[in-house]
């Protein structure tokens, strides 16, 4: 196996993890602010579906990121309505959005386009198209730098620099921003938040708004940029994936990184293995490998392999004490 | 001195808290349809036609039913305990494993009397094991009940995929199923039985274990109401602390329950299984392991609701078909629409409904009510 072969497997790998990432960091937002978020899922399907249509109508790639955002927030919107406002259980309410975005997207997408829930394929004007990075061409034939740059890093869609770019960002948000305190506190201990005369509520609803606008972003970019239409179900458990990285980084924006690139490379080999033979195992079942994220998550959660310890404060509904 | 806050009567609270929930999801589908272009009162009218028309249309509506009384009850259980567990769905899928072995290794050699109880029993008890996992993580690693049953559903449908394109696959087939079954695994149809003592019913799918869904039904609620057990079930998911200091073994309580739920979810695969497909194929589960947390929570987690919350659903399931062949424009997943408005407001958005009743139906309980409770 050569480096060129190598960086192509971890280009792949980056591909694959960016929705990963981009749920994951999602997440992060919304349970480090103590809401518990297994709607993830459905949040991408949702927005994936909106971006589809949106582009397909408009002949606009933007407004169909835009209208992606939207829906992403808006569903985000609704888990904070129920588990914020209505201290409704959180779980409930993230199961509720999973299965309305799964029917919605079938149910509206073959009403309008009458393909089996498919929307029809973008063009290629109309999609997102990867980017070159400065010089990627003239440097390919350069050992080690040429692979690595050009084949690993060099073209990308946008949706994976972007989420690439989220992990620092968020790190810096979380950890040097006054929002980012508050942010962590409202997960950790939201009476003393509140005792310092800051809103719960409030905080916990601009925590949702982030992870809305983050699933929006991993949605649009599984149906207007890595496949050119949107087919039902096209998410196929990434939310989960993502909620199980999630625990895997200890609810760290680094952490979070390595989890999701770690998935997407399962991901990888598990695509590149199938039908392939091993040496000693001789050829391995490729649905053990693709078993691997959620049977790790699970040995994690045991507590077998460290502890993951949740923020204190997720799943349990804020009550401002009497006055 | 204080008035104790304004509640709501009890019969309100069983009734109409779920009614009202309810009653504003289908508002909300109505709504959907309308977006459509299609006319929801003539859907209404072809669905219910569909379901509950003809002696066929009621046996459908009720063979689904029965998948539905299960995954429910199933989610129920656990609900009083205070654990949420997802996990009906996969294991639903790998007790259909269950009676599938049973019914592959013994169907040339058993009778019909010994084979299909094991069977039965095969599904109950691989539906449970499959719910054990998670079980001890929570009792004993506290690990979240919610993703660790979660990770099992995915677990469950790799296990699956790779035992039915794999080694449980008949030589030379392309069909990722198992052969099909002897007669002698067949649970009895309703029809059958039925006709057995002179009664003509249509044929449908509807088999001897919507009897077995209504006996369970009866048993969860003689558990959870008039048992010991159900006591402790229902004391610990009240406060799991304070049922520590009466002694209760939180582990035990935890695992049992989980036990008992995976159980009962496990079920649902006789009847699909044994009961209807006669043998076992890729995906068959389909969905009904989810629908049981719609119902549980329409049926607020009362076996009574849950039947009734199962018929419902039986009846979109069954109409929904004859709706999606009438109306090309609205497909099946019509359901899951409605099935996760349900969810949204039964389940998240309850206290929605429940304000503004208390606000016309509440009152305030008398001092000696407040006495008694308290003392």
């Amino acid at each position: 196996m050569t480096l060129t072969d190598v960086a192509l497997i971890l280009a792949s790998a980056l591909r694959l993890s960016t929705p990963l990432l981009l749920a994951c960091l999602a997440g992060l937002y919304s349970e480090r602010a103590g809401i518990f978020n297994i709607g993830l899922e459905g949040m991408m399907l949702g927005a994936a579906f909106a971006a589809a249509v949106t582009a397909t109508q408009t002949q606009s790639a933007g407004l169909g990121l835009l209208a992606g955002l939207i829906v992403g927030v808006l569903l985000a919107l609704v888990h904070a309505f129920a588990s914020i406002t209505q201290r409704g259980n959180q779980i409930v309410s993230g199961v509720a959005i999973n299965t309305l975005a799964i029917g919605l997207t079938a149910v509206l997408g073959n009403a309008w386009y009458k393909e089996g829930g498919r929307t029809p394929p973008l063009p290629a004007n109309v999609r997102f198209q990867t980017i070159e990075l400065p010089y990627a061409a003239s440097l390919r034939d350069t050992p080690v730098v040429g692979p690595l740059y050009s084949d690993l890093l060099s073209g990308h869609y946008i949706f994976v620099y972007v989420a690439l770019l989220a992990v620092p960002f968020t790190a810096f948000v979380l950890n040097e921003t006054r929002f980012g305190l508050r942010l962590r506190a409202v997960g950790e201990n939201p009476a003393a938040v509140d005792t310092a005369g800051v809103s719960v509520e409030r905080m916990r609803y601009l925590a949702l708004v982030c992870c809305g606008l983050l699933c929006g972003l991993a949605g649009t970019y599984m149906s207007t940029a890595q496949s050119a239409s949107f087919v039902t179900e096209m998410t196929a458990g990434k939310g989960f994936i993502a909620l199980a990285a999630l625990i895997f980084a200890k609810w760290r924006p680094w952490g979070a990184l390595g989890a999701c690139l770690l998935f997407g490379l399962l991901d990888a080999f598990a695509i590149r293995l199938e039908g392939a033979t091993l040496p000693l195992i001789g050829q391995a079942p490729v649905q053990a490998i693709q078993a691997l994220p959620y049977l790790l998550t699970v040995v994690l959660l045991a507590g077998f392999i460290g502890r993951a310890i949740p923020p204190k404060a997720g799943g349990v509904p804020y009550v401002k004490e009497r006055r | 001195m204080n008035l104790p806050p304004r509640e709501l009567p009890h019969w309100a609270d069983v009734a109409l808290v779920p009614v009202a929930s309810v009653a504003t999801a289908f508002i909300a589908a109505g709504l959907v349809v309308l977006a459509i272009g299609e006319n929801p009162f003539e859907c209404l009218k072809i669905l219910l036609q569909g379901a509950l028309g003809s002696g066929e249309g009621i046996g459908f509506t009720l063979y689904y039913a029965t998948n539905f009384i299960f995954t429910g009850l199933a989610v129920a259980v656990a609900f009083h305990a205070g654990l949420f567990n997802i996990g009906g769905e996969g294991q639903a899928y790998v007790a259909g494993l269950g009676a599938a072995l049973v019914a592959l290794w013994f169907d040339s050699t058993l009778p019909a009397i010994i084979l299909l109880p094991l069977g039965v029993i095969a599904s109950a008890l691989f539906g449970a094991a499959w719910a054990l996992i998670p079980a001890w993580l929570q009792a004993k690693r506290d690990s979240h009940i919610v993703i660790t049953t979660i990770m099992f559903n995915f677990l469950a449908a790799t296990l699956m995929v790779y035992l039915l394109v794999g080694p449980l696959k008949p030589m030379g087939s392309m069909a990722p199923d198992t052969r099909s079954f002897a007669a002698s695994a067949a649970l009895p149809t309703m029809q059958g039985m039925l006709g057995a003592i002179g009664l003509k019913i249509p044929a449908s799918p509807l088999n001897i274990s919507f009897l077995l869904a209504l006996v369970m039904a009866a048993l969860v609620w003689l558990l959870i109401w008039r048992s010991r057990l159900g006591y402790e079930i229902r004391a610990f998911g009240f406060n799991p602390e304070a049922t520590r200091y009466a002694g209760i073994s939180a582990t035990r309580i935890t695992i049992v329950t989980l036990l008992i739920s995976g159980g009962l979810a496990g079920l649902m695969s006789a009847n699909e299984i044994l009961g209807v497909q006669h043998r076992l194929s890729l995906g068959f589960v389909s969905g009904y392991g989810f629908v049981g947390i719609a119902v549980a929570l329409m049926g607020r987690s009362h076996p009574v609701g849950v039947v009734l919350a199962s018929i419902l659903f039986g009846v979109l399931y069954q109409g929904g078909a004859e709706l999606a062949f009438d109306k090309p424009a609205i497909t099946r997943d019509m359901i899951v629409v409605i099935q996760g408005l349900v969810i949204l407001f039964a389940g998240a958005l309850e206290r929605q409904f429940r304000a503004p009743l208390t606000a016309i139906f509440g009152r305030r309980p008398t001092r000696a009510e407040t006495q008694a409770a308290t003392s």
